[in-house]
């Protein structure tokens, strides 16, 4: 398996992602400039990680979706490439429209940063293969702009879909319907806002994320 | 040419950041303050000298950068 991860300025958890694709995975990786216009060959998934990218400015991950390697990613994905955004990550995904709806201010406009418990909704993509449907994990987050918002028809296609990955067990920053992460409409595409890279050593305090980066090795090892 | 891009959230979208001033307004004793939507206004310096052209440009902008449109709405104001 080979992974690339993005690193835009002001990214700060682009190093924790590459060391759970490596340490977990096993997995060649390579970071990768914002401003390159194109992706290493021959990769199998892409990490969009954590942080502020452009400083938040305009909004958060706006910046960061219309750079030139995001350009790459887009048509990477388009073409059933697998891609996983965390917390900042997943904040660029839909500003690029590769993944539907909108992050936003946390409703009680807190910095929230602390593990929390979340329920796996599906076990049906690559990224969840590794848990069990509605099983409770423990996974960190911290963020200030990630209340989920899924507006008009949205919310009953993630549901008749079965897009929605994880929920929040409890609400945290008034995300509709809990939701802390979703999938595509091919589900290669995977944005969540808690860092299952934080959840791989027991050093981190839990390792409820090796699951999910050991369900990518086993999706993607032969591709 | 210039142009201002007023962006604000669209109606019925919750506007925390709105509420916690307007809660602040109402702490400092001014009474009557309904309701308060915080947006942002960007200004443009366009070489462009044609309004028209302008609107068009500034339109495709907002579109595709300046407003997030599942959660935001636009004003374009050429000057």
């Amino acid at each position: 398996m080979r992974a690339a991860v993005i690193v835009f300025p002001g990214s700060n958890c682009d190093r924790d992602m590459a060391v759970a694709f490596r340490e977990v995975t096993g997995a060649e990786t390579t970071m990768v400039w914002h401003g390159e216009s194109g992706l290493p060959d021959n990769v199998d998934i892409v990490g969009i990680p954590g942080g502020f990218s452009f400083g938040d400015y305009l909004r958060c991950g706006a910046i960061a979706a219309n750079s030139p390697i995001c350009r790459a990613v887009v048509d990477f994905a388009k073409a059933g490439g697998a891609v996983l955004g965390v917390c900042n990550g997943f904040q660029v995904l839909t500003e690029t429209g590769l993944l539907p709806g909108a992050l936003m201010r946390n409703s009680n406009l807190k910095f929230v940063c602390k593990p929390v418990d979340l329920v796996v909704e599906t076990a049906d993509s690559i990224f969840t293969s590794g848990y069990e449907k509605g099983q409770k994990i423990e996974i960190p987050v911290a963020h200030h702009d990630g209340s989920y918002r899924a507006a008009g028809d949205l919310m009953a296609r993630l549901k008749d879909e079965d897009r929605i990955a994880f929920r929040y067990a409890e609400d945290i920053n008034g995300a509709d319907d809990r939701i802390a992460g979703v999938l595509s409409s091919n589900r290669r595409v995977l944005g969540l806002m808690p860092h299952p890279e934080r959840a791989v050593d027991a050093l981190h305090g839990g390792t409820d994320g090796v699951a999910m980066f050991k369900a990518l090795a086993e999706s993607l090892v032969s591709a | 040419m210039k142009a201002r891009v007023m962006v604000m959230l669209r109606n019925g979208v919750l506007d925390p950041q709105g509420e916690a001033v307007r809660t602040a307004l109402g702490n400092l004793g001014f009474e009557g303050v309904g309701g308060v939507r915080q947006g942002k206004v960007i200004e443009l310096d366009l070489a462009e000298t044609d309004p028209e052209a302008a609107r068009h440009s500034v339109t495709a902008m907002c579109e595709k950068l300046l407003a997030n449109t599942v959660i935001e709405s636009y004003q374009i104001e050429i000057l």
